[in-house]
Protein backbone atom coordinates (compact mmCIF):
# COMPACT_ATOMS: atom_id res chain seq x y z
CA UNK A 1 0.00 0.00 0.00
CA UNK A 2 1.22 3.46 -0.88
CA UNK A 3 0.23 6.24 1.51
CA UNK A 4 -1.16 8.97 -0.75
CA UNK A 5 -2.84 10.80 2.11
CA UNK A 6 0.39 12.52 3.02
CA UNK A 7 0.44 14.18 -0.41
CA UNK A 8 -3.18 15.19 -0.96
CA UNK A 9 -5.52 17.88 0.30
CA UNK A 10 -7.83 15.34 1.84
CA UNK A 11 -10.58 17.84 2.59
CA UNK A 12 -11.11 18.20 -1.20
CA UNK A 13 -11.87 14.48 -1.52
CA UNK A 14 -13.71 12.62 -2.95
CA UNK A 15 -12.47 14.52 -5.99
CA UNK A 16 -14.77 16.08 -8.57
CA UNK A 17 -13.73 13.87 -11.52
CA UNK A 18 -16.35 11.49 -12.95
CA UNK A 19 -16.38 7.75 -12.26
CA UNK A 20 -13.64 6.18 -14.36
CA UNK A 21 -12.00 9.48 -15.37
CA UNK A 22 -8.31 8.70 -15.80
CA UNK A 23 -7.12 11.98 -14.30
CA UNK A 24 -6.99 10.50 -10.77
CA UNK A 25 -4.76 7.68 -12.04
CA UNK A 26 -2.26 10.25 -13.34
CA UNK A 27 -2.35 12.23 -10.10
CA UNK A 28 -1.47 9.06 -8.20
CA UNK A 29 1.37 8.20 -10.60
CA UNK A 30 2.77 11.71 -10.18
CA UNK A 31 2.60 11.44 -6.39
CA UNK A 32 4.48 8.14 -6.44
CA UNK A 33 7.13 9.55 -8.78
CA UNK A 34 7.64 12.60 -6.54
CA UNK A 35 7.82 10.39 -3.45
CA UNK A 36 10.32 7.92 -4.93
CA UNK A 37 12.56 10.73 -6.16
CA UNK A 38 12.49 12.25 -2.67
CA UNK A 39 11.62 15.63 -4.19
CA UNK A 40 11.09 18.53 -1.83
CA UNK A 41 7.54 19.79 -2.07
CA UNK A 42 8.62 23.14 -0.68
CA UNK A 43 10.91 23.53 -3.68
CA UNK A 44 8.26 22.44 -6.20
CA UNK A 45 5.38 24.26 -7.84
CA UNK A 46 2.50 22.83 -9.84
CA UNK A 47 0.92 25.13 -12.42
CA UNK A 48 -2.21 24.39 -14.44
CA UNK A 49 -4.56 26.08 -16.90
CA UNK A 50 -8.30 25.41 -17.03
CA UNK A 51 -10.06 22.11 -17.64
CA UNK A 52 -10.86 18.94 -15.74
CA UNK A 53 -7.20 17.96 -16.02
CA UNK A 54 -6.13 21.37 -14.75
CA UNK A 55 -7.92 20.71 -11.47
CA UNK A 56 -5.13 18.28 -10.55
CA UNK A 57 -2.98 20.73 -8.53
CA UNK A 58 -5.94 21.57 -6.29
CA UNK A 59 -5.83 18.03 -4.94
CA UNK A 60 -2.14 18.07 -4.08
CA UNK A 61 -0.51 19.35 -0.94
CA UNK A 62 2.24 21.28 -2.73
CA UNK A 63 2.70 24.87 -3.97
CA UNK A 64 0.04 25.34 -6.63
CA UNK A 65 -1.03 27.88 -9.20
CA UNK A 66 -4.34 27.42 -11.04
CA UNK A 67 -4.20 29.97 -13.85
CA UNK A 68 -6.28 30.81 -16.94
CA UNK A 69 -7.20 28.66 -19.91
CA UNK A 70 -4.20 27.94 -22.11
CA UNK A 71 -1.80 30.06 -20.05
CA UNK A 72 -0.23 27.56 -17.66
CA UNK A 73 3.05 27.66 -19.61
CA UNK A 74 3.50 31.46 -19.53
CA UNK A 75 2.82 31.48 -15.77
CA UNK A 76 5.18 28.53 -15.28
CA UNK A 77 7.84 30.27 -17.38
CA UNK A 78 7.59 33.28 -15.09
CA UNK A 79 7.84 31.17 -11.95
CA UNK A 80 10.85 29.28 -13.28
CA UNK A 81 12.70 32.39 -14.44
CA UNK A 82 12.07 34.19 -11.16
CA UNK A 83 13.44 31.25 -9.21
CA UNK A 84 15.25 28.69 -11.38
CA UNK A 85 15.91 26.47 -8.36
CA UNK A 86 12.24 25.54 -8.21
CA UNK A 87 10.99 22.35 -9.83
CA UNK A 88 8.03 23.46 -11.94
CA UNK A 89 5.40 20.94 -13.04
CA UNK A 90 2.77 22.00 -15.56
CA UNK A 91 -0.58 20.22 -15.85
CA UNK A 92 -2.51 20.84 -19.05
CA UNK A 93 -5.24 19.25 -21.19
CA UNK A 94 -5.23 18.62 -24.94
CA UNK A 95 -7.48 21.65 -25.39
CA UNK A 96 -5.57 23.81 -22.93
CA UNK A 97 -2.18 22.98 -24.47
CA UNK A 98 -2.92 22.79 -28.18
CA UNK A 99 -5.96 25.00 -28.88
CA UNK A 100 -5.99 28.22 -26.87
CA UNK A 101 -2.47 27.55 -25.54
CA UNK A 102 -0.95 26.20 -28.75
CA UNK A 103 1.38 29.10 -29.35
CA UNK A 104 2.66 29.11 -25.78
CA UNK A 105 3.25 25.39 -26.09
CA UNK A 106 5.51 25.52 -29.15
CA UNK A 107 7.47 28.49 -27.85
CA UNK A 108 8.09 26.98 -24.42
CA UNK A 109 9.40 23.88 -26.20
CA UNK A 110 11.49 26.02 -28.56
CA UNK A 111 13.11 27.81 -25.61
CA UNK A 112 13.78 24.47 -23.99
CA UNK A 113 12.96 25.92 -20.60
CA UNK A 114 13.24 23.45 -17.72
CA UNK A 115 9.57 22.59 -17.12
CA UNK A 116 7.96 19.19 -16.67
CA UNK A 117 4.73 19.20 -18.64
CA UNK A 118 2.09 16.51 -18.16
CA UNK A 119 -0.39 16.76 -21.01
CA UNK A 120 -3.55 14.81 -20.23
CA UNK A 121 -4.82 13.75 -23.65
CA UNK A 122 -8.47 12.69 -23.41
CA UNK A 123 -9.20 13.68 -27.04
CA UNK A 124 -11.83 16.23 -26.00
CA UNK A 125 -12.81 19.34 -24.06
CA UNK A 126 -14.06 17.46 -21.01
CA UNK A 127 -14.94 20.30 -18.70
CA UNK A 128 -17.17 22.18 -21.13
CA UNK A 129 -19.12 19.15 -22.31
CA UNK A 130 -17.28 17.51 -25.17
CA UNK A 131 -16.30 19.94 -27.91
CA UNK A 132 -13.56 18.89 -30.34
CA UNK A 133 -10.00 19.77 -29.44
CA UNK A 134 -7.10 19.89 -31.93
CA UNK A 135 -6.28 16.36 -30.72
CA UNK A 136 -9.68 14.77 -31.36
CA UNK A 137 -9.14 11.94 -33.87
CA UNK A 138 -10.70 12.12 -37.33
CA UNK A 139 -14.09 10.41 -37.29
CA UNK A 140 -14.65 10.75 -33.54
CA UNK A 141 -17.90 12.30 -32.42
CA UNK A 142 -18.05 15.42 -30.29
CA UNK A 143 -20.71 17.97 -29.39
CA UNK A 144 -19.21 20.13 -32.16
CA UNK A 145 -18.85 17.15 -34.55
CA UNK A 146 -22.14 15.27 -34.29
CA UNK A 147 -21.43 13.32 -37.48
CA UNK A 148 -17.75 12.76 -36.84
CA UNK A 149 -14.73 15.06 -36.76
CA UNK A 150 -13.26 16.01 -40.14
CA UNK A 151 -10.14 17.83 -38.96
CA UNK A 152 -6.86 15.92 -38.76
CA UNK A 153 -5.42 16.08 -35.25
CA UNK A 154 -2.08 17.37 -34.05
CA UNK A 155 0.64 14.89 -33.28
CA UNK A 156 1.49 17.00 -30.26
CA UNK A 157 4.47 14.97 -29.14
CA UNK A 158 5.89 15.33 -32.67
CA UNK A 159 5.18 19.04 -32.51
CA UNK A 160 7.11 19.36 -29.24
CA UNK A 161 10.08 17.48 -30.68
CA UNK A 162 10.11 19.61 -33.82
CA UNK A 163 9.85 22.78 -31.75
CA UNK A 164 12.89 21.88 -29.61
CA UNK A 165 11.88 19.94 -26.49
CA UNK A 166 14.60 17.85 -24.83
CA UNK A 167 12.40 15.03 -23.51
CA UNK A 168 9.15 13.74 -24.99
CA UNK A 169 7.30 10.55 -24.09
CA UNK A 170 3.82 9.17 -24.66
CA UNK A 171 2.05 6.79 -22.31
CA UNK A 172 -1.40 6.04 -20.91
CA UNK A 173 -3.20 5.26 -17.67
CA UNK A 174 -3.83 1.58 -18.39
CA UNK A 175 -0.06 1.03 -18.54
CA UNK A 176 0.19 2.70 -15.18
CA UNK A 177 3.71 1.62 -14.25
CA UNK A 178 5.08 2.96 -17.52
CA UNK A 179 3.16 6.17 -16.86
CA UNK A 180 4.88 6.61 -13.49
CA UNK A 181 8.28 5.77 -14.99
CA UNK A 182 8.01 8.37 -17.75
CA UNK A 183 6.78 11.04 -15.32
CA UNK A 184 9.79 10.25 -13.14
CA UNK A 185 12.18 10.53 -16.10
CA UNK A 186 10.62 13.82 -17.16
CA UNK A 187 10.97 15.20 -13.64
CA UNK A 188 14.67 14.36 -13.67
CA UNK A 189 15.39 15.85 -17.09
CA UNK A 190 16.80 19.35 -17.37
CA UNK A 191 14.94 21.09 -20.18
CA UNK A 192 11.43 21.15 -21.60
CA UNK A 193 10.04 17.70 -20.81
CA UNK A 194 6.68 16.57 -22.07
CA UNK A 195 4.77 13.46 -21.09
CA UNK A 196 1.64 13.05 -23.18
CA UNK A 197 -0.66 10.78 -21.17
CA UNK A 198 -3.66 9.18 -22.83
CA UNK A 199 -6.48 9.23 -20.31
CA UNK A 200 -10.15 8.26 -20.59
CA UNK A 201 -12.96 10.76 -20.44
CA UNK A 202 -15.93 8.40 -20.38
CA UNK A 203 -18.39 11.26 -19.90
CA UNK A 204 -17.67 13.72 -22.69
CA UNK A 205 -15.78 11.47 -25.14
CA UNK A 206 -16.70 7.88 -24.29
CA UNK A 207 -20.46 8.34 -24.28
CA UNK A 208 -20.41 9.70 -27.83
CA UNK A 209 -17.95 7.13 -29.12
CA UNK A 210 -19.38 3.81 -27.95
CA UNK A 211 -17.15 3.74 -24.86
CA UNK A 212 -19.44 5.05 -22.14
CA UNK A 213 -18.18 2.40 -19.73
CA UNK A 214 -14.81 3.38 -18.19
CA UNK A 215 -13.68 -0.24 -18.44
CA UNK A 216 -14.23 -0.16 -22.22
CA UNK A 217 -12.05 2.95 -22.41
CA UNK A 218 -9.29 1.25 -20.43
CA UNK A 219 -9.56 -1.79 -22.71
CA UNK A 220 -9.16 0.53 -25.68
CA UNK A 221 -5.88 1.75 -24.22
CA UNK A 222 -4.77 -1.79 -23.47
CA UNK A 223 -5.43 -2.87 -27.07
CA UNK A 224 -4.32 0.19 -29.01
CA UNK A 225 -1.23 1.64 -27.34
CA UNK A 226 1.72 0.15 -29.21
CA UNK A 227 5.39 0.32 -28.15
CA UNK A 228 7.12 2.82 -30.42
CA UNK A 229 9.73 0.32 -31.71
CA UNK A 230 6.92 -1.90 -32.96
CA UNK A 231 4.87 1.04 -34.25
CA UNK A 232 7.80 2.26 -36.34
CA UNK A 233 7.87 -1.05 -38.22
CA UNK A 234 4.12 -1.10 -38.93
CA UNK A 235 2.56 -0.20 -42.29
CA UNK A 236 0.22 2.79 -42.53
CA UNK A 237 -2.69 0.36 -42.66
CA UNK A 238 -1.59 -1.42 -39.49
CA UNK A 239 -1.17 1.92 -37.73
CA UNK A 240 -4.82 2.81 -38.31
CA UNK A 241 -6.37 3.52 -34.90
CA UNK A 242 -3.15 2.72 -33.01
CA UNK A 243 -1.12 5.13 -30.88
CA UNK A 244 2.62 4.79 -30.27
CA UNK A 245 3.87 4.72 -26.70
CA UNK A 246 7.39 5.17 -25.41
CA UNK A 247 10.19 7.67 -25.09
CA UNK A 248 10.13 9.59 -28.36
CA UNK A 249 12.96 12.03 -27.69
CA UNK A 250 15.64 12.33 -25.00
CA UNK A 251 18.47 14.72 -25.80
CA UNK A 252 20.74 17.05 -23.88
CA UNK A 253 20.88 20.62 -25.10
CA UNK A 254 21.12 24.20 -23.86
CA UNK A 255 18.41 25.01 -21.33
CA UNK A 256 16.91 28.48 -21.17
CA UNK A 257 17.24 29.41 -17.48
CA UNK A 258 20.86 28.19 -17.42
CA UNK A 259 21.65 30.29 -20.51
CA UNK A 260 19.87 33.25 -18.95
CA UNK A 261 21.95 32.86 -15.81
CA UNK A 262 25.15 32.80 -17.87
CA UNK A 263 24.06 35.95 -19.66
CA UNK A 264 23.43 37.76 -16.37
CA UNK A 265 26.89 36.81 -15.12
CA UNK A 266 28.50 37.90 -18.37
CA UNK A 267 26.75 41.27 -18.47
CA UNK A 268 27.62 41.94 -14.81
CA UNK A 269 31.33 41.34 -15.37
CA UNK A 270 31.50 43.45 -18.51
CA UNK B 1 12.99 -16.05 1.88
CA UNK B 2 13.43 -12.32 1.33
CA UNK B 3 11.33 -9.85 3.28
CA UNK B 4 9.36 -9.06 0.14
CA UNK B 5 8.62 -12.72 -0.55
CA UNK B 6 7.38 -13.34 2.96
CA UNK B 7 5.23 -10.19 2.81
CA UNK B 8 3.65 -11.60 -0.32
CA UNK B 9 2.82 -14.82 1.47
CA UNK B 10 0.86 -13.02 4.20
CA UNK B 11 -2.86 -12.96 3.39
CA UNK B 12 -3.82 -9.75 1.62
CA UNK B 13 -5.82 -7.07 3.40
CA UNK B 14 -7.79 -5.29 0.70
CA UNK B 15 -9.79 -2.26 1.76
CA UNK B 16 -12.34 -0.28 -0.25
CA UNK B 17 -13.34 3.13 1.02
CA UNK B 18 -17.04 3.24 0.06
CA UNK B 19 -17.29 7.05 0.52
CA UNK B 20 -14.65 7.56 -2.19
CA UNK B 21 -15.37 4.64 -4.55
CA UNK B 22 -17.38 5.85 -7.56
CA UNK B 23 -18.07 2.38 -8.87
CA UNK B 24 -16.15 2.69 -12.15
CA UNK B 25 -15.41 -1.05 -12.16
CA UNK B 26 -11.77 -0.68 -13.28
CA UNK B 27 -10.34 -2.58 -10.30
CA UNK B 28 -12.83 -5.41 -10.80
CA UNK B 29 -12.30 -5.72 -14.56
CA UNK B 30 -8.51 -5.88 -14.51
CA UNK B 31 -7.83 -7.94 -11.39
CA UNK B 32 -5.95 -10.97 -12.74
CA UNK B 33 -7.34 -13.22 -10.00
CA UNK B 34 -11.01 -12.21 -9.94
CA UNK B 35 -10.81 -11.16 -6.31
CA UNK B 36 -13.24 -8.26 -6.59
CA UNK B 37 -16.85 -7.74 -7.69
CA UNK B 38 -19.20 -4.81 -8.08
CA UNK B 39 -22.04 -4.81 -5.60
CA UNK B 40 -24.52 -2.02 -5.02
CA UNK B 41 -22.43 0.48 -7.01
CA UNK B 42 -19.12 -0.02 -5.22
CA UNK B 43 -16.28 -2.52 -5.41
CA UNK B 44 -16.46 -5.41 -2.91
CA UNK B 45 -13.70 -7.81 -1.89
CA UNK B 46 -15.08 -11.31 -2.35
CA UNK B 47 -12.08 -13.63 -2.60
CA UNK B 48 -9.16 -12.04 -0.72
CA UNK B 49 -7.39 -15.40 -0.39
CA UNK B 50 -6.86 -15.48 -4.16
CA UNK B 51 -5.09 -12.09 -4.18
CA UNK B 52 -1.47 -12.18 -5.39
CA UNK B 53 -0.81 -8.58 -4.30
CA UNK B 54 0.02 -7.44 -7.82
CA UNK B 55 -1.24 -4.02 -6.66
CA UNK B 56 -2.82 -3.26 -10.03
CA UNK B 57 -6.23 -2.47 -8.52
CA UNK B 58 -4.65 0.05 -6.19
CA UNK B 59 -2.48 1.55 -8.94
CA UNK B 60 -5.37 1.96 -11.39
CA UNK B 61 -8.12 3.14 -9.05
CA UNK B 62 -8.76 6.76 -10.10
CA UNK B 63 -10.40 7.56 -6.77
CA UNK B 64 -7.79 6.57 -4.17
CA UNK B 65 -10.48 4.20 -2.91
CA UNK B 66 -8.85 0.74 -2.82
CA UNK B 67 -5.71 -0.32 -0.97
CA UNK B 68 -3.86 -3.62 -0.71
CA UNK B 69 -1.66 -4.51 2.24
C1 LIG C 1 -10.43 32.07 -22.18
C2 LIG C 1 -11.32 30.90 -21.98
N1 LIG C 1 -11.92 30.35 -23.06
C3 LIG C 1 -12.71 29.27 -22.90
C4 LIG C 1 -12.92 28.74 -21.66
C5 LIG C 1 -13.85 27.56 -21.50
N2 LIG C 1 -13.14 26.32 -21.27
C6 LIG C 1 -12.93 25.86 -20.03
S1 LIG C 1 -12.11 24.39 -19.99
C7 LIG C 1 -12.08 24.34 -21.70
C8 LIG C 1 -11.48 23.19 -22.45
C9 LIG C 1 -10.94 22.11 -21.59
O1 LIG C 1 -10.43 21.09 -22.38
P1 LIG C 1 -9.04 20.45 -22.07
O2 LIG C 1 -8.00 21.48 -21.92
O3 LIG C 1 -8.79 19.40 -23.09
O4 LIG C 1 -9.22 19.83 -20.61
P2 LIG C 1 -10.16 18.66 -20.05
O5 LIG C 1 -11.33 19.35 -19.42
O6 LIG C 1 -10.55 17.77 -21.18
O7 LIG C 1 -9.29 17.98 -19.07
C10 LIG C 1 -12.68 25.48 -22.24
C11 LIG C 1 -12.82 25.73 -23.69
C12 LIG C 1 -12.27 29.34 -20.56
N3 LIG C 1 -12.40 28.85 -19.32
N4 LIG C 1 -11.48 30.41 -20.74
S1 LIG D 1 -15.86 15.24 -18.01
FE1 LIG D 1 -14.34 13.78 -18.69
S2 LIG D 1 -12.34 14.72 -18.19
FE2 LIG D 1 -13.94 15.79 -17.01
S3 LIG D 1 -14.00 14.73 -15.02
FE3 LIG D 1 -15.56 13.80 -16.33
S4 LIG D 1 -14.52 12.06 -17.29
FE4 LIG D 1 -12.91 13.41 -16.47
S1 LIG E 1 -3.69 -6.79 -5.75
FE1 LIG E 1 -3.93 -7.74 -7.77
S2 LIG E 1 -4.75 -9.76 -7.32
FE2 LIG E 1 -5.03 -8.56 -5.47
S3 LIG E 1 -7.10 -7.73 -5.63
FE3 LIG E 1 -5.71 -6.19 -6.49
S4 LIG E 1 -5.64 -6.61 -8.68
FE4 LIG E 1 -6.50 -8.43 -7.68
S1 LIG F 1 -11.30 1.36 -9.26
FE1 LIG F 1 -11.65 2.52 -7.36
S2 LIG F 1 -13.42 3.82 -7.77
FE2 LIG F 1 -13.37 2.25 -9.37
S3 LIG F 1 -14.70 0.63 -8.58
FE3 LIG F 1 -12.63 0.11 -7.94
S4 LIG F 1 -12.40 1.01 -5.89
FE4 LIG F 1 -14.20 1.95 -6.83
Amino acid sequence: MFNYLEYIRESNFPHIWCAGCGDGIILKALIRAIDKLGMSRDESVMVSGIGCSSRTPGYMDINTLHTTHGRALPFATGVKLANPDLKVIVITGDGDATAIGGNHFIHAARRNIDLTVLLYNNYIYGMTGGQCSPMTPVGSKASTAQHGNLEPSFNTSGLAIAAGASFVARTDVYHVQQCEKFISKALQKKGFSLVEIMTPCPTAYGRRNKMANPVTMMEWLKDNMVPVAKYDKMTDQEREGKVSAGILCDIDKAEFTAEYDKLIKKVRTE
Amino acid sequence: MTEEQSARKEPAVITVKPEWCKGCGICVAFCPKDVLEMEGGTAKVLRPDDCIKCMLCELRCPDFAITVE
